[in-house]
């Protein structure tokens, strides 16, 4: 096949939160700038995020981005890097006010300042109390921050790629990334983005999951990328699960319906968050509900034909309340459960919602990478933000809100920095290496000619259930390494997906199966990090790590204080330091993590 | 089916691709139900709701807005779960 040529300054690949926020800074300054995506930027499944973005603007009490680097830190387990933590905290302000100024309709107080709301896990004066550090656009936060990002980046002359998919990094030997090659879905055309800088932002890779809150483009593309062209993939054992997806469908249930009284139930019918959290059982922390959940069904009190999972009951509240205050729910119900919640109540189970690891970046927003004996060396010419990367700034858990605060500072940042590297290079393009193009294009022209190809629907399913059952919620070592052996059976499928429709114009089982050479390479890392990790921390709790009086919570900081790093090469794993010099205040030293 | 008509209903299931997954399995039951089978009014009624902005569309098939244009509402009532 032939493959065209085009050459910019920077390409970034992914128009969410991060790679708009990224462009912009590109384009602002003047350098050629190109964002590829798979589909129209405001489809971008930054548009789903609701809750909001934390900033210590202080507009609703008094607060600090000290505070804010607090709770961050100890959200994380401690496992977040605590200079890139300080980093994002000290900047939130600067970058929620520059949104404000590109026209984003924030909620407002009646004096006209951005209104702030309470979020979990965000607390004044060091964990003291919750503090009001939400910054939101009304349920649209997500969908307004991508517009005010998207208009300003057509005035800043940004060149969009709309229905591309990016296929693999161009890097040479020397190990610079000099582009990617990407696929124009209306033609089938090839072709290879040449940049001085090339910058990921492709999201997360929720869809690794059976059960998962992502929507479906969420595959980790940029990840599978990554890996492939011999990037390691930091921390992938951490995600977040959030108690109530609707069960067999994923749809996000707001904490909101158990704040109005909603309650959890076995198959007996018992409230049995009483037995788990006394005071505030339903309304317990995320992780928390989601492991007596899933201790209820591994221990047989679940509902439904296969027990496999647990009820939401609000029959018990008024229908108006329903209607007025949990809007959207009952046609959820409706739709996804068959079940009208004001007569029946709706099946749930914990369900993957946001992935804490991914490609290892500092807080500049360059890819970092073992080289000799350093751990942290910047890949040349590659940057990443968002989702996709991992600063690390989540660490073992992030806290809700979070997120778009890491979109807007990490977008920027890596913006920054690769301005600055474009600008200091004298150098023209350097050549790039055919063999990197080659392969990309065979991994698509085998799709074309594998002989008694698997079918990628099954196997994604193979792959995502093995995922839910082996590294859910709640971990055991025999489970993990019976996941280990089932998720390397599944990649063989993988690696030999067939299609029948070869057409070139839009051809969707084309990109799914691409999508699968992505997802597949996730849940390996996660699968074989996760079985490694003999410890619980944050969102990766194992039965044999249990809360004890030396190690709380089961966390073991001895041996486990540090980040894992997987590369796809063997499935080789190595480790590297947690960063717990921030980069102006005194160290937040270790703690229990207890709410 | 021409080519012309495969790649036109091939486009519009790539426009179903949404950022809300109620949206996604919402279609995801639609084109497991009609496979091929999309006459090219549905065809036409479809891309003028993919073109629409995801919330206000969830918004739509929630009922929390309306439409009067019989086009539309049709093809609303199909995406509904029956
Ligand atoms: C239901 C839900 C609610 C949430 N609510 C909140 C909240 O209130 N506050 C908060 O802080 N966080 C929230 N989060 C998390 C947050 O929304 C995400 O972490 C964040 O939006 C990710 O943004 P991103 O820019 O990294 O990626 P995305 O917005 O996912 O964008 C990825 C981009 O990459 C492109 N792309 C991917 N692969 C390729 C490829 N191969 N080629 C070309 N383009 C590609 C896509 O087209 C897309 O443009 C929520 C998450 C969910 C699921």
């Amino acid at each position: 096949m032939k493959v065209t040529k085009r050459t910019f300054d920077a390409v970034i690949v992914g128009a969410g939160g991060a790679g708009l926020r990224a462009a912009l800074q590109l384009s602002e300054s003047g350098l050629k700038t190109a964002v590829i995506t798979k589909v129209f930027p405001t489809r971008s499944h930054t548009v789903a995020a609701q809750g909001g973005v934390a900033a210590s603007l202080g507009n609703s009490e008094e607060d600090h981005w000290h505070w804010h680097m607090y709770d961050t830190v100890k959200g994380s387990d401690w496992l977040g890097d605590q200079d890139a933590i300080e980093f994002m905290c000290r900047k939130a302000n600067e970058v929620v006010i520059e949104l404000e100024h590109y026209g984003m309709p924030f909620d407002r107080t009646d004096a006209g300042k951005i209104y702030q709301r309470p979020f979990g896990g965000h607390m004044s004066n060091f964990g003291e109390k919750p503090v009001r550090r939400s910054c939101a656009a009304a349920d649209r936060t997500g969908h307004a921050m991508l517009h005010a990002l998207y208009q300003r980046n057509v005035r800043a002359n940004t060149q969009f790629f709309v229905e591309w998919m990016a296929l693999d990094l161009i890097r040479d030997a020397e190990g610079e990334v000099l582009g990617v090659t990407a696929l124009e879905m209306e033609t089938g055309e090839m072709v290879a983005f040449q940049a001085k800088a090339t910058i990921f932002a492709t999201g997360g890779a929720g869809r690794i999951y059976y059960s998962s809150t992502n929507a479906f483009i969420n595959t980790g593309d940029g990840l599978g990328m990554a890996a492939r062209a011999g990037i390691p993939l930091e921390d992938m054992e951490f995600w977040q699960f959030h108690p109530t997806g609707v069960a067999g469908a994923g749809v996000l249930i707001t904490e909101g319906v158990r704040g109005e009284g909603g309650i959890l139930r076995n198959d007996k019918g018992e409230r049995f968050m009483e037995r788990y959290a006394p005071n505030a059982k339903d309304l317990a922390s995320r992780d928390v509900v989601s492991r007596a959940m899933v201790t209820e069904i591994n221990e047989g009190r679940g509902c439904g034909p296969n027990k496999d999972f647990v009820l939401l009951d609000i029959t018990h509240l008024d229908p108006q309340v329903i209607m007025q205050r949990l809007p959207g729910i009952r046609e959820i119900s409706i739709q996804f459960a068959g079940t009208d919640p004001i007569k029946e109540p709706i099946p749930v189970v914990p369900t993957c919602h946001y992935q804490m690891g991914g490609i290892p970046t500092n807080y500049g927003g360059q890819v970092v990478a073992p080289r000799a004996s350093s751990m942290n060396v910047a890949v040349p010419g590659f940057y990443a933000a968002g989702e996709c990367a991992c600063a690390s700034v989540h660490g073992a858990n992030r806290l809700g809100t979070n997120s778009l605060l890491d979109l807007l500072v990490f977008g920027k940042s890596a913006g920054e920095t690769a301005v600055e590297d474009v600008k200091k290079s004298t150098r023209a393009h350097k050549d790039l290496p055919q063999e990197a193009i080659e392969r990309s294009l065979e991994r698509v022209s085998r799709l074309d000619t594998q002989k008694d190809g698997a079918d990628v629907h099954e196997a994604r399913l193979a792959m995502q259930r093995t995922m839910q059952n082996h590294c859910g919620v709640f971990r055991f070592a025999d489970k993990l390494k019976e996941g280990v052996a089932n998720i390397l059976a599944v990649q063989q499928d993988v690696q030999r997906t067939g299609i029948k429709d070869k057409s070139k114009v839009f051809n969707t089982a084309r990109v799914e199966a691409l999508e699968l050479d992505n997802l597949i390479e996730v849940a390996v890392a996660t699968m074989i990090s996760a079985e490694a990790r003999k410890e619980s921390r944050g969102a990766h709790v194992r039965d044999d790590a249990p809360d004890t009086a030396e190690k709380p919570n089961g966390r073991d900081d001895q041996n486990w204080l540090k980040h894992t790093l997987w590369f796809k090469e063997g499935n080789r794993l190595d480790y590297k330091s947690v960063k717990l010099t921030p980069l102006t205040v005194p160290t937040i030293e270790l703690k229990k993590r207890a709410y | 089916m021409d080519e012309e008509r495969g790649a036109r209903l091939r486009r519009l299931r790539w426009h179903c691709r949404r950022a809300l997954l109620e949206l996604d399995l919402m279609f995801q039951r639609y084109w497991s139900r009609v496979g091929d089978d999309v006459e090219a009014a549905d065809a036409a009624a479809l891309e003028r709701l993919v073109a629409m902005e995801d919330h206000d569309l969830w918004d739509l098939v929630c009922g929390r807005t309306e439409t009067d244009d019989p086009q539309l509402m049709g093809m609303i009532e199909r995406l509904r779960q029956e």
